[in-house]
């Protein structure tokens, strides 16, 4: 078993703030927890499943993971959801209308903020909800602080019967620093759920007694934060600037001004205005350090108190010394010029697909048909939108590639006329958010064709599982939900619903030809897992012949990373136009001998040193 | 190195084994009684991309981020990454590199170049650069996954604290979990400290 989990009190540990999270919650108490997999979340839920005396699942979406830890927390139990930002979008159907109806058992929900935007489509400040869900949030800005706070969370959850929110961030999730534990598992008894219809049936009669309540208790806490500990003032000599700050910010801030007063907030929403204005008094310029929007500075200002902030810092972004510095210096009368350093020119190294990776037959096939809009989803498949298939042309959020393209074939334009539409989905987010999708497609007579790419497994959050992979959380066998069975039930014709093997590149080329011309919509699924998953078994590379490459490049389209181009020749051909000619070669260490190119490779220069039988050759499309 | 504390940034490409250097790093500092941070950006860098990883370690320790200039060791697992990362090196910095060449799929295609000699182009800055060839010493040792070990004990001789802690600490912690590698990676430790010691000064490196 895993060190953490069976640590002692008082040890000290390295710890990530997503693995300080799950032993806070292991000691917490946490008889539930759910979640979706989302950067830079996602470890968080990995982690908890170590402790056995958690039961934890993979939610299919972050909606349904929040409303599982509610339904856990009205039996008396307590429970955690843990999400990436853009998932609070999702599971905010819950969440506003429990902070009215309140919890039982604490409930705790974990948001990741991707500040910065390692790994997500937008940047979102997810304090927003604190005040427009009427709940508490806690910031760490550590891992210690993480462990500290989810702890902490617990008991401010059941004492105020509310929701409450740990707000971290990608800089407070994936730093590893030293924790030290301060206890072990204490149980929390659950008594069950106590039937109480004017408490737990929101309808409007029994929900309108409790906003008077919601609002008693923002005052609470109002108070609450004027006193807690979480919110601590640390001394400096140099009262120029005094900053007042929360998260990771906190750190930024220390480190370039380690003389500068410093209001920290743990407990940031509802701020403690008073003694913000107090430590004002003490300081010459009040300046609000925040991650990412103008949230704590328009309250602070509303208070009518001066301070300063987001007129010279950036409104984006992580604010790391490197911006801090040239902001704030030029406030204290030094000014502040970046250093000169060589910039060395280095070429991009964009992230790109993997060797064998199943999607890329289908974006061979994308990009070799014209005449598509081809409408995008969220996971690996987005990276169809790179080089050097250029055959993605929308990504906005789980699931949205099925309802907008329906939109979009409703709403055709006039340069629309003559295209088709498709939708590229995989199978994690088809079941997260894109089956509604389909069904209002059908529903509604919509024409899309459907790519749904099921390489069983959530691929670019790490290879976590879902529904369609046949195990749990656990790695445990689990139900598996049939795709083809499925989108038949939504409503698409048997005879419109293609299984297809991706590696089969003429195959799945003449599919989705042949599906895109249907007057109805369709649904293509392909059936190779995830070359990084234990799923994918790795056969013998293949090598070029370098005598029987002809040159003609149409391997290196394919797009896969073990395929380099070995030399360029440029050839005069008989009409006087000339011609490059790219001559590929093989890597071995990387190549995993899907024999995907074999298909694209019409001189058969594509070979295995030692062929395996279990190859299937399929006849090479004209 | 300011203020006591070590900057070590640890530079190359998503599963060469990046983040497990750093958390040896980290770890060992860790059990010399440093406090520590660690950070990483890697989102997508399973997917071929660009992963740098962040060491920091001192009494006391804030930001997990080394800004520009502040590095104190470059640890470079592919020599144009190294280059990439050079503005993050103090003047008075190392560079300990392995001359690996990766291109990735945008320079096969043409659309970019890959420098000539990027070790040339450290050299060229000032900076101390020590480049070696880490992968032809591990195949000599029989296994290409012994390159994280290789670089490590390669930057050993540049740390605060002697090079035989971080090199048991690497040993140890295979003994424990993997014993049949310890005295394998106690050789790819060795061996990388030795070919550390070379300095580069107008290197070619190989293509």
């Amino acid at each position: 078993m895993n060190a953490v989990v069976q640590a002692k009190a008082e040890s000290r540990h390295l710890l990530s703030g997503n693995e300080a999270v799950a032993r806070a919650a292991w000691e917490a108490g946490v008889r539930v927890a759910a979640a979706y997999p989302g950067t830079p979340a996602t470890e968080i839920l990995e982690n908890i499943a170590l402790y056995p005396d958690i039961y934890s699942e993979w939610s299919v979406n972050e909606k349904v993971a929040v409303e599982v830890a509610i339904g856990a927390s009205l039996a008396g139990s307590r429970a955690l959801a843990a999400m990436k930002h853009v998932g609070m979008n999702v599971a905010s159907d819950a969440f506003m209308t429990q902070s009215l109806a309140g919890v039982v058992g604490g409930l705790v929900i974990v948001v990741a903020d991707d500040v910065g935007l390692s790994s997500s489509q937008n940047e979102q400040d997810s304090r927003y909800w604190g005040r427009f869900g009427h709940m508490p949030i806690l910031e760490p800005a550590d891992s210690q602080e993480a462990y500290d706070m989810v702890k902490r969370a617990f008991d401010l959850s059941e004492e105020y019967e509310v929701p409450v929110i740990v707000r971290m961030t990608t800089r407070v999730c994936h730093v590893k620093a030293m924790v030290e534990f301060d206890g072990e598992r204490v149980e929390h008894r659950a008594a069950g759920f106590q039937k109480n219809p004017q408490r737990w049936v929101m309808t409007p009669a029994n929900a309108k007694p409790r906003l008077p309540l919601m609002h008693e208790r923002d005052r609470k806490f109002r108070e609450l934060s004027e006193t807690i500990d979480l919110n601590i003032v640390f001394p400096g000599g140099d009262r120029r600037i005094g900053f007042v700050t929360a998260g990771p910010a906190f750190m930024h801030v220390r480190e370039t001004f380690p003389n500068a007063p410093v209001l920290k907030l743990g407990f940031s929403c509802p701020p403690p205005l008073d003694k913000i204005r107090a430590f004002a008094g003490q300081v010459d310029t009040l300046v609000v350090v925040e991650e990412t929007e103008l949230l704590l500075e328009t309250e602070i200002r509303a208070a009518g108190i001066a301070v300063r902030g987001k007129d010279v810092l950036p409104r984006f972004g992580e604010l790391a010394p490197s911006v801090l510095r040239p902001a704030i210096k030029p406030l204290l009368g030094e000014p502040w010029e970046v250093p000169k350093r060589a910039q060395a020119s280095v070429f991009p190294r964009p992230p790109t697909m993997c060797a064998s990776c199943p999607h890329l037959g289908p974006y061979f096939a994308l990009s070799h048909i014209r005449n598509l809009n081809i409408i995008g989803d969220i996971g690996c498949y987005t990276l169809g939108a790179g080089h050097p298939w250029n055959a993605l042309d929308t990504c906005t959020c789980m699931g949205a590639s099925l309802s907008m393209a329906h939109g979009m074939d409703k709403g055709r334009g006039e340069s629309d006329e003559k295209k088709h539409i498709v939708a590229v989905i995989g199978d994690s987010t088809f079941l997260h958010m894109g089956m509604q999708g389909l069904l209002n497609m059908i529903y509604n007579r919509g024409n899309v064709t459907v790519l749904l790419l099921d390489n069983r497994s959530v691929g670019m959050t790490g290879g976590q599982e879902n529904p369609g992979t046949g195990e749990d959380l656990h790695g445990l066998p689990a139900p598996r939900v049939d795709f083809a069975k499925l989108v038949e039930g939504l409503g698409v014709r048997p005879e419109r619903i293609r299984m297809v093997d991706p590696y089969e590149l003429p195959t799945i080329v003449k599919l989705v030809r042949e599906e895109t011309k249907m007057e109805e919509p369709s649904v293509i699924i392909t059936n190779r897992p995830c070359s990084l998953t234990d799923r994918f078994e790795r056969l013998q590379p293949y090598v070029v012949i370098d005598d029987q490459c002809t040159g003609c490049g149409n391997c290196i389209d394919l797009g896969c990373p073990a395929i380099f181009v070995a030399r360029r020749e440029t050839v005069t051909a008989k009409s006087g136009k000339s011609k490059e000619l790219v001559f590929a070669r093989i890597d071995a260490n990387t190549c995993t001998g899907c024999h995907m190119c074999v298909e694209t490779c019409a001189p058969e220069a594509i070979v295995q040193p030692q062929p395996q039988n279990r190859v299937i050759r399929i006849q090479p499309h004209a | 190195m300011r203020d006591g504390i070590t900057n070590i940034l640890v530079v190359g490409i998503g599963g060469q084994g990046v983040m497990t250097a750093a958390e040896m790093l980290a770890r060992t500092a860790l059990s010399q009684g440093y406090d520590v941070k660690k950070t990483e950006v890697a989102g997508m860098a399973q997917r071929g991309g660009v992963v740098s990883s962040h060491v920091r370690f001192g009494p006391k320790v804030y930001s997990p981020q080394i800004d520009a200039g502040e590095a104190d060791l470059l640890i470079g697992f592919e020599a144009a990454e190294a280059l990439r990362w050079l503005p993050h090196l103090r003047p008075t910095g190392v560079a300990m590199v392995n001359t690996l060449r990766l291109p990735p799929p945008v320079v096969s295609a043409g659309l970019y170049d890959y420098p000539a000699d990027p070790i040339a182009d450290l050299a060229a800055s000032g900076i101390e650069v020590h480049a070696f060839d880490a992968g032809a010493i591990a195949e000599e040792l029989g296994n290409s996954k012994l390159v994280n070990t290789i670089m490590l004990g390669a930057i050993s001789d540049h740390l605060p604290f002697p090079a035989e802690v971080l090199k048991a600490s690497i040993v140890e912690g295979f003994r424990a979990y993997k014993p049949r590698l310890a005295d394998i990676n106690a050789q790819a430790f060795d061996a990388g400290r030795e070919a550390g010691h070379a300095k580069t000064t107008t290197h070619r490196s190989a293509t």
